[in-house]
């Protein structure tokens, strides 16, 4: 038993093709790693709109005046 | 691999694409540095992470679907369907797209042209910084990224490609598929994003933001020129036999070709690559009166110009081709600077867009009835076939699609961050938590001090 077919390399490698693991699964992990890449998104854009919208009402003028000296 | 011939020039080939693709990472980390260094302080951290995630997002969409188009495309849709034989080997849940000690070469293939994607998506990146929203900036990435740009590689950067096969387009460097299509885009992006606050007086009048760091700029812009040296490398096909090939070349002599699998030297493109940077510099100093930013970027400009044609040109031709290239842009730049209120933070619609496309028309001239192709029936090339391919690369796949999603970003108010923002700069938090944690620190050790009496 391997997970990537094979549990020994005695073997001709002119005869190997794919050695991982899950295979037959590669649809399935297409839709895993799109899923994960557009979560990704969502969550960033999530946090950011928050992260903006907060930083819009900072308003200490001490700080920002800061801010800009230090260019 | 049978036989000792085939297994050394397909292990000289892995090992080839491999050394381009980590010299191309330094494009990358040239783009970092230069950006940071051309930001202002007060937004460091977010202009070094906005150009840092394009790395992830970029490569694995180019893995989920970017690398199928490019063998699904070279005539979609225009003169034939989708090339779904092609591209079938070259989709996500391919076997070849994995491990596979059958096929040593689509790994390191894929590779190198993901990295070319990381190029196209930062150049975009350093025009808008400073006042473009992340999550905005990485939507263009991923377009440019893993759409735009591997459309017009399918078209005219490919061995089969219509815009080849019908126009004759020749780009052997990419003036026109990564430089031109990158400039286009952020000259796209910027129109609707508009200038970062200051840039332009009440009159009009547009101002210099001078970089914080002008070494860092330096050491960025020599990093994307070593990196450079591993792109001309990668855009090569290293080592073929006429058979392999398949075209009209006659005898048993292996070469090197282009990406059109016509033949060339990597000798002849180091030549012209130093060349045509030498050009670009010189031109550069001259023009600007020895203003460092121009000149570094005059260099890369004078590269840029010079590439369509650097698989063929002389020497002498490609230094004149990077320095008429660089007196034209630089003074295209400042004209649309002036007359369209355009803010290119990095100068990046001139250094790449108009010397690609500047490029492209000149290779034209100076390369009109070459062949454009080892194989039959194809059109040679002349300048009516690269001005339009000039126009598909820069206004059709570039400008066009991010003027269009800018609008809609713009439209639903996610485009640009807001005005308080902006004048605090992006890094506000960081900095408030870096002086709320100095100014405790201080205070704490104080009381320290008084507490123990020392």
């Amino acid at each position: 038993m391997s997970t990537i077919g094979y549990d020994s390399w005695a073997v001709d490698l002119a005869d190997v093709g794919a050695v991982y693991p899950l295979q037959g699964w590669e649809v399935v992990m297409t839709v895993v790693g799109v899923a994960f890449w557009i979560g990704w998104h969502r969550i960033q854009y999530v946090r950011e709109s928050a992260h903006l919208e907060a930083a819009r009402h900072a308003g200490d003028e001490e700080k920002i005046a800061k801010a800009l000296e230090r260019y | 691999m049978d036989g000792n011939l085939n297994a050394i020039t397909t292990i000289f080939t892995e090992f080839y694409y491999w050394v381009t693709v980590v010299f191309m990472f330094l494009i990358h980390v040239g783009f970092c540095m230069y950006e940071v260094g051309a930001s202002r302080r007060r937004n460091h951290m977010h202009t070094l992470m906005k150009n840092i995630m394009i790395i992830p997002l970029v490569s694995v969409t180019f893995y989920f679907f970017g690398w199928w188009i490019y063998w699904a495309f070279p005539d979609f849709p225009l003169f034939g369907g989708l090339n779904l034989e092609a591209g079938s080997a070259n989709l996500p849940w391919a076997e070849n797209m994995a491990t596979h000690l059958g096929d040593r070469i689509t790994g390191v293939f894929w590779a190198a042209f993901l990295l070319f994607s990381w190029t196209a998506a930062s150049i975009v990146s350093g025009a808008v910084i400073e006042r473009i929203r992340s999550s905005a900036l990485w939507l263009h990435a991923v377009l440019i990224g893993s759409v735009f740009w591997i459309i017009d590689a399918a078209w005219g950067w490919h061995y089969a490609g219509w815009m080849v096969r019908e126009l004759g387009y020749h780009d052997a460097y990419a003036s026109g598929v990564i430089h031109a299509i990158a400039g286009g885009y952020a000259l796209g992006v910027i129109m609707v994003l508009g200038p970062r606050i200051g840039k332009f007086a009440a009159d009009g009048t547009p101002r210099d933001i001078p970089p914080h760091n002008p070494w860092m700029l330096v050491i960025g812009i020599f990093l994307i020129y070593t990196g450079f040296w591993g792109f001309y490398a990668a855009c090569n096909v290293p080592l073929i036999s006429p058979e392999a090939i398949g075209g009209q070349i006659t005898g048993t002599t292996w070469t090197a070709t282009n990406i059109y699998l016509a033949p060339t030297t990597l000798g002849a493109i180091t030549f012209n690559f130093i060349m045509s940077l030498s050009g670009g510099l010189m031109a550069a100093y001259v023009v600007s009166k020895g203003d460092a930013f121009w000149t570094f970027s005059g260099g890369l400009a004078g590269i840029i110009t010079a590439s369509a044609g650097n698989d063929l040109y002389h020497p002498i031709q490609a230094m004149l081709v990077g320095a008429v290239g660089v007196v034209i842009i630089y003074n295209l730049h400042y004209w649309v600077e002036r007359k369209f209120k355009l803010d290119d933070a990095v100068g990046a619609v001139a250094v790449h867009g108009y010397a690609g496309v500047v490029g492209l028309i000149i290779a034209g001239f100076l390369l009109w009835g070459a062949p454009s192709s080892p194989f039959e029936g194809y059109a040679t090339v002349n300048p009516l076939g690269q001005t339009i391919g000039a126009f598909i690369m820069f206004f059709v796949l570039g400008f066009l699609p991010a003027f269009i999603v800018s609008k809609l970003q713009a439209a639903v108010g996610v485009l640009r961050i807001p005005e308080e923002v902006e004048l605090q700069g992006l890094d506000y938090a960081e900095h408030h938590a870096y002086e709320d944690a100095m100014a405790e620190i201080t205070e704490a050790t104080r009381l320290h001090l008084a507490a123990t009496g020392k």
